[in-house]
């Protein structure tokens, strides 16, 4: 079966040294580790937001990135989706319009706002799709970067963490969301969390980074009531 | 107490007519005045009407092409990345630094028939670029462009690159970043450069004088009529002009402040 995400890759940015090598499968793959340890470069390395130094990316079978043969596929010819720690949600557009924009697979302005409306009510944020990012909370935000993340048909899905800017509360019930519908999407994703609970809480494999290096992988053992139903959000409403 | 209160209102009805008298008094004395000199601008909107509509003209045209080119020049200034990029900002600048009139002569010697550069330039598009319309929005849409490129660039900077970033991540192609995110993010700054372009073509005389010869009816504008009337007894056209700009350039700003709030 092809891999969603191989990589092995270095890059070298001041005194700090990235060498790692990933082989992520379906489900959600959780990158977990101190701050510093080199997750989030990791994934701006898998977005193509940064070149490597040296090394190979394949995302779904396509290498996006081989620095020997100087292959660098463009950020938006990668077929991914992210949700990025604060939202980074476009301020002067609604929400409805920030996952709209992101949509790739339907022509047509109504086509487009359609599904992203649809994908809006999947994280349980229809009731603020036509409200501009800055009158949102944080964890309303984090619902609609997710709509947005995962509105454009990706091949992989990449949240860097996505939780980290919101209180307590919400964070365990976006917990649940984000692996609700993920999982019920079927798209694979690659998290990035210094949290071991939510490591623990969301992944199906943890992988251990310290001091830019892979030091570890362990497969989250699940049983099957702990699973959430496919395609429903857990949420009682929006946060 | 009956009389007491009939002297009062007695005192009322003089007060109110001699508050009437007055208004009626200084309304006719106003309406005659404002009737006199309406009379006398009357007279002079023959010789302002000319410089009036060529300088919107010439600042609408001029004003458009300093915006366009300003604006995409400082996008580039402020996204590509390749040496000479300041200098060429400098280069670019130089319309603020240079005196309008050695802008002026520059101008001639790219555009005049006369010049190498300016005979190659009518050749290849069978049009003369001086002492005509054309001249006067070459010469103030070169005044108006450092101050449209400094702004835009500036503005251009500012947009926050993490918000492109997570645009292209949404599979956006350069361009539709550019003009969904970086330049609506920018506006704000791009519009105060485009009021002190339009403003500065508005104005621009030095330049223009050179490269449009202050021809009367063909290429004096509005700036031009101003200086003009200083060698003139026609003083009261200046003042026009004056009143004219003024309004104008009280509605751009006035605009500007509307699409800010």
């Amino acid at each position: 079966m092809t891999p969603a995400l191989e990589l092995a890759v270095a890059r070298q940015i001041g005194e700090f040294q990235l060498d790692v090598a990933l082989r992520v499968e379906s489900g959600m793959s959780v990158l977990f580790g101190p701050s510093g340890a080199g997750k989030s470069l990791t994934l701006a390395l898998i977005a193509g937001l940064i070149r490597p130094d040296a090394g190979t990316i394949a995302i779904n079978g396509q290498v996006v990135t081989d620095c020997a043969r100087r292959t660098y596929v463009t950020t938006q010819e990668r077929r991914i989706g992210m949700v990025f720690q604060d939202g980074l949600l476009l301020p002067h557009r609604s929400a409805l319009d920030n996952v709209a924009l992101a949509v790739r697979q339907a022509s047509g302005r109504r086509a487009r706002r359609a599904l992203a409306r649809s994908w809006l009510e999947r994280v349980g944020a229809e009731g603020f799709a036509d409200r501009p990012p800055g009158s949102l909370s944080g964890g309303q935000r984090q619902r609609v970067a997710l709509a947005r993340g995962l509105a454009g048909d990706p091949a992989l899905v990449l949240l860097d963490e996505p939780l980290s800017a919101l209180d307590s509360a919400v964070r365990r019930e976006l917990r649940t969301l984000i692996r609700g519908v993920i999982i019920s999407s079927g798209v694979p994703a690659v998290l990035v969390t210094h949290d071991a609970e939510e490591a623990e809480e969301l992944g199906d494999v943890i992988i251990a980074y310290n001091h830019g290096r892979v030091t570890g992988t362990r497969i989250v053992e699940r049983t099957v009531c702990s699973e959430p139903p496919p395609g429903a959000p857990q949420s009682n409403g929006p946060v | 107490m009956k009389r007491e209160h009939n002297t009062a209102r007695a005192l009322d009805r003089k007060q109110k007519a001699a508050v009437i008298s007055v208004v009626v008094l200084a309304g006719f004395g106003l309406g005659f005045g404002a009737a006199h000199l309406l009379a006398g601008y009357i007279a002079y909107w023959d010789i302002v009407s000319g410089p009036f509509l060529l300088s919107l003209r010439v600042t609408f045209a001029a004003g458009l092409i300093a915006g366009a080119t300003g604006v995409a020049s400082g996008y580039v200034l402020a996204k590509a990345r390749f040496p000479g990029r300041d200098v060429l900002e400098t280069i670019g600048s130089l319309p603020i630094i240079l005196p309008p009139t050695v802008v002026g002569y520059y101008l001639l010697e790219v555009l005049s028939p006369g010049t190498a550069a300016g005979g190659f330039l009518t050749r290849v598009t069978g049009h003369v670029f001086v002492y005509n319309a054309s001249g006067c929005i070459i010469a103030a849409a070169v005044a108006a462009y450092p101050f449209c490129l400094r702004a835009a660039r500036t503005a251009i900077e500012g947009v926050d690159p993490l918000l492109e970033q997570a645009a292209r991540t949404m599979g956006l192609p350069n361009w539709r970043v550019a003009l969904l995110v970086t330049l609506p993010l920018a506006r704000r700054g791009i519009a105060a450069g485009l009021t002190i372009g339009f403003a500065r073509a508005l104005g621009e005389y030095g330049a223009t004088l050179m490269v449009g010869g202050d021809i009367n009816g063909k290429t004096r504008t509005m700036s031009l009529a101003v200086l003009d009337s200083f060698t003139t007894p026609e003083r009261d056209t200046m003042l026009l002009i004056l009143v004219l700009m003024a309004i104008i350039a009280m509605t751009g700003v006035g605009l500007l402040g509307r699409s800010r709030a």
